[in-house]
């Protein structure tokens, strides 16, 4: 008996890295681990954007609760805090926005693209229709296809899969901007849910956005969703979860968002005068862009001037901004030329640099 | 649905004159968008916003 199988060549086995999604697994979560009143177009889990412009209030949160088989130990949760009816053209969706560069396996845009199989488990109190649309994106037009799963049975992981066909016509970004989107559908308004749903690629058409989409998870304070485990990878099957560490996830997601409060001491510089300090903050990978970087107060012994004290800024700023760094200023009194280096003195104090898509 | 907040932008030059970052608070939060950098989503916002003529850029002190 013939102990090994040898598949014939082309079989579409996937070897390497197979899920095209960071952080699938909903293990990193670098701004936090509970988050109130989540802002339309916020980050909360790392790679996770909230669009959320109806009146409903929600919060988001790393949680414990996951699937009981497949290794995960993490997952994403939506909680509705005030509830709300869609209207006109809002939207209550969860997204997931993917680099042009992480897409290229898709092989969209050409004779040989590719199928491609979403899978996900997924966890609600409402049971029903829930919509997904899935975007590829160029600077001549957007192109979408949409996809509906049901949640069949209350608060009880699920897993999803959810195969497209290939989009032959237009070729998504391959660059370092947005190539290809998925959005998870968990309200909408009725502008968005007009004629019927797009099951095969068209351009992208706001009024068919949501079409298919029959529940309203901010109907209710008592509603909530869970999602983990999400995999986007190439071919017609959904395959098991492909899981990487912590450690390779982390440096994933750090090309879109770094807390570089994280990295205390590691960034040294000079007084540049007697009242203003300027250090070079390394990224910990080059980022997709030059980034955004927003610091956030209270400073308290941020910086230390060399062998002589442990400095409160009055004020920070960004001088320069780099994919790979930046330089920031620190308004401190001191001694010209001294060396100068960032400390992170109180937990509360962080420096992010943003380079979400 | 894309669309941020932006309730001020200034420019801040670097010791040469050139505008190197706009200090913008966006959705409530003061910001530092490195200036051309396009693709990062905020500065490409706050173009966006000024080609509509809903922003304006205020000049560097």
């Amino acid at each position: 008996m013939a102990l090994t199988t040898v598949r014939p060549q082309g079989m579409g086995f996937n070897t390497g890295r197979r899920n095209l999604v960071k952080n699938g697994a909903m293990l990193v979560s670098q701004r936090g681990t509970s988050f109130t009143s989540v802002a339309d177009n916020a980050y909360t889990l790392d790679r996770y954007r909230l669009t959320e412009n109806t009146s409903a209030i929600v919060d988001m949160s790393q949680s414990s609760e996951v699937p009981s088989e497949g290794g995960l130990s993490k997952s994403l949760k939506i909680d509705i805090t005030t509830s709300a009816t869609p209207s006109g053209g809002q939207a209550f969706c969860l997204n997931y926005r993917m680099e042009g560069y992480d897409f290229l396996p898709s092989g969209y845009g050409n004779s040989n693209a590719k199928y491609l199989t979403l899978s996900f488990w997924v966890k609600s109190n409402v049971t029903g229709t829930y919509r997904l649309t899935f975007i590829a994106r160029n600077g001549s037009g957007n192109r979408s296809i949409g996809a509906t799963y049901t949640i069949n049975s209350a608060d009880t992981w699920e897993k999803k899969e959810v195969s497209i066909i290939p989009d032959t016509a237009s070729t998504p970004y391959q660059t370092t901007d947005e190539g290809f989107r998925i959005e998870w559908y968990l309200a909408s308004g009725p502008d968005r849910t007009t004629g019927s749903l797009p099951t095969s690629w068209a351009t992208l058409d706001n009024a068919t956005r949501a079409t298919g989409q029959g529940v309203n998870l901010a109907s209710s304070t008592s509603n909530e969703w869970y999602i983990t485990g999400v995999q986007l990878e190439v071919g017609t099957n959904a395959s098991d979860f492909e899981h990487r560490s912590y450690a390779d996830e982390l440096f994933d997601c750090s090309r879109y968002y770094t807390n570089l409060a994280q990295f205390n001491g590691d960034n040294f510089g000079q007084m540049y005068s007697g009242t203003q300090g300027k250090v070079g903050l390394k990224y910990p990978r080059v980022m997709r862009a030059a980034p955004t970087v927003t610091a956030n107060s209270p400073f308290t012994s941020l910086v230390e001037e060399n062998g002589v004290a442990v400095r409160t800024p009055t004020a920070v700023a960004v001088n320069y901004s780099r994919a790979s760094g930046c330089i920031m200023s620190f308004d401190v009194t001191g001694t010209s030329g001294n060396g100068l280096f960032v400390r992170q003195a109180t937990n509360d104090t962080t420096i992010e640099a943003d380079a979400e898509l | 649905m894309d669309e941020m907040n932006i309730t001020s932008a200034q420019y801040v030059a670097d010791l040469a004159g050139d505008n190197v970052i706009i200090v913008a608070t966006i959705d409530g939060t003061e910001m530092s968008v490195p200036n051309n950098a396009t693709g990062n989503r905020h500065y490409d916002e706050i173009q966006r916003q000024v080609a509509a003529g809903t922003l304006t850029i205020q000049d560097a002190d």
